[in-house]
């Protein structure tokens, strides 16, 4: 007697990838724009990158659908956050009620694999990497989606810190500057757009500093 | 109004089909500190009393913002306000989440009244004590409603609620035709004045008043002290009772209504 298999799916991968670099005083969250769904292209202009808080932004792969329904959900928790408040949410405060979001539906999880980043309460530069139920850590960079295994290994080797037993422990931060960071980003999604098929279009770059949030595009391979 | 044997229950109709209980209730309302609205075309304006209950103490909140589009100051029992407050938030955040578009104030206004009406037909409850101005912006334009203990919404041109709110009124019936048409900084000049007519006497100043604009292309928000206390400091110099006199820059629709009003303006408006 073989086990009965479900012939539907509630969940359908749209792929993309997501990175997101945490620097002294900024921080750099990237998305490509391209929405797939098997072999074929939805469209090659959708965002993956959301404003949740002023200094608070988050990037996810992963199901559009859940992605979206999180997103919203998020948004209106935090206005409800500032009603009572009267303030905006930390960078922290959002990680952990994402987090906390993402546990909520532990049995029927959001196919949604985020990174967080922004500014935290001293202004440095903060990246909150998660699962998609809602594990999650406080890291200096991360990448999420269908190329974040081409991705990370180039980031580890561009920006990891040596090993704590063997130097003295080092800050989560980068020690780049903003443009040497959005250049990485850059390049690395170059790289990635080559083998992961997913993965290209256009890259949508979000910079969060003291000053503000800006935004940047960048052209990707088509095919 | 005094105590008779039809007054004990909300549920209990007087033989002249009165809800003793709901008047009650909006007497409750006469008793808090005034709160004052007032609008044109694009713009609504609430502008409040800020009364403490002693020197040692801060004052309540009186006025909330709902959603970017969305107001209300109150007047009466402020706890009542406030959860009232939390309600309308809600409303407008289900709402935006559902439709992605905002809660029309004409329909949160009804849903308002309809949860007060709720409150004069159980025995267990009771109607709630607070007066709402509510002020909001939707695809007509501007507007500005009354929401009573009662049940019952009324939309204004200007209206003034709570203690002394008699005076403000006074003056908003002599000005509210020239409204529709008013700037937004006329609109808070009036406001302001509305204010001080409340005040019989006392100096007028930011500390103890609060304002709050929302208009087309202006998210609702309380304006801080110090523009207040400016916007004040602007029309003290002109004087007692005259009219809002044309600053640099400002329509011709000022200069012809300041001629007519300025005779009326003599009787001084304390005088009830």
């Amino acid at each position: 007697m073989t086990k009965q298999q479900a012939n539907w799916s509630p969940y359908d991968n749209n792929g993309g990838s997501c990175v997101a670099i945490a620097g002294a005083d900024y921080c750099v969250i990237a998305a490509d724009t391209r929405m797939s769904t098997g072999y074929n292209i939805l469209t090659r202009e959708c965002s993956k990158i959301t404003k949740l808080a002023d200094k608070c932004m988050m990037a996810s792969s992963g199901f559009q659908a859940d992605v979206k329904a999180l997103q919203k959900l998020l948004a209106a928790r935090h206005l409800i956050y500032q009603h009572q408040h009267n303030k905006q949410m930390s960078c922290p405060a959002m990680a952990q009620l994402l987090s906390n979001t993402l546990y909520y539906k532990r049995f029927f999880p959001y196919y949604s694999f985020n990174v967080l980043g922004g500014l935290d309460s001293e202004g440095k530069g903060c990246v909150y990497t998660y699962d998609a139920v809602g594990s999650y850590e406080r890291v200096g960079y991360s990448s999420q989606g269908s190329g974040s295994t081409l991705i990370m290994p180039f980031l580890d080797n561009q920006l990891k810190s040596p090993s704590p037993l063997l130097l003295p422990a080092q800050d989560a931060v980068t020690p780049l500057s903003e443009s040497e960071a959005v250049d990485l980003v850059k390049t690395v999604f170059a790289s990635a757009t080559e083998r992961d098929i997913y993965t290209g279009d256009k890259l949508e770059i979000v910079v969060v500093n003291a000053e503000g949030i800006r935004s940047e595009y960048m052209d990707l391979r088509k095919d | 109004m005094f105590r008779n044997q039809y007054d004990t229950d909300v549920t209990t109709w007087s033989p002249a089909g009165r809800l003793f209980q709901v008047e009650y209730a909006m007497e409750a309302v006469k008793q808090g500190s005034a709160a004052i609205g007032l609008r044109s075309k694009t713009h609504v304006v609430l502008a409040c009393v800020n009364k403490a209950s002693s020197e040692l103490s801060s004052h309540q909140k009186k006025i909330f913002k709902v959603d970017d589009h969305i107001g209300v100051a109150i007047a009466g029992l402020t706890a009542d306000g406030r959860v009232l407050s939390r309600y309308m938030r809600n409303e407008c955040i289900n709402y935006s989440f559902t439709y992605e578009s905002p809660l029309p104030v004409g329909r949160l206004v009804v849903q308002l009244a309809d949860k007060a009406q709720v409150c004069t037909q159980r025995s267990w409850k009771r109607p709630y004590g607070v007066g709402l101005l509510v002020v909001g912006l939707d695809e007509l334009g501007a507007h500005l409603y009354y929401n009573c203990p009662s049940g019952n919404y009324f939309e204004y041109q200007a209206f003034a609620i709570g203690s002394r709110s008699q005076a403000a009124k006074t003056y908003l019936e002599r000005r509210f035709e020239n409204f529709t048409d008013s700037s937004r900084e006329d609109l808070i000049k009036d406001a302001l004045i509305s204010v001080r007519e409340t005040l019989q006497g006392e100096k007028l100043k930011s500390s103890i008043c609060t304002v709050a604009v929302v208009g087309i292309g202006e998210a609702f928000h309380i304006l801080d002290q110090e523009t207040v206390q400016q916007l004040i400091d602007a029309f003290e110099i002109v004087g007692e009772d005259e009219p809002p006199v044309p600053e640099v820059g400002d329509a011709e629709a000022d200069q012809g209504e300041a001629a007519a009003p300025a005779a009326e303006e003599g009787a001084a408006p304390m005088d009830i």
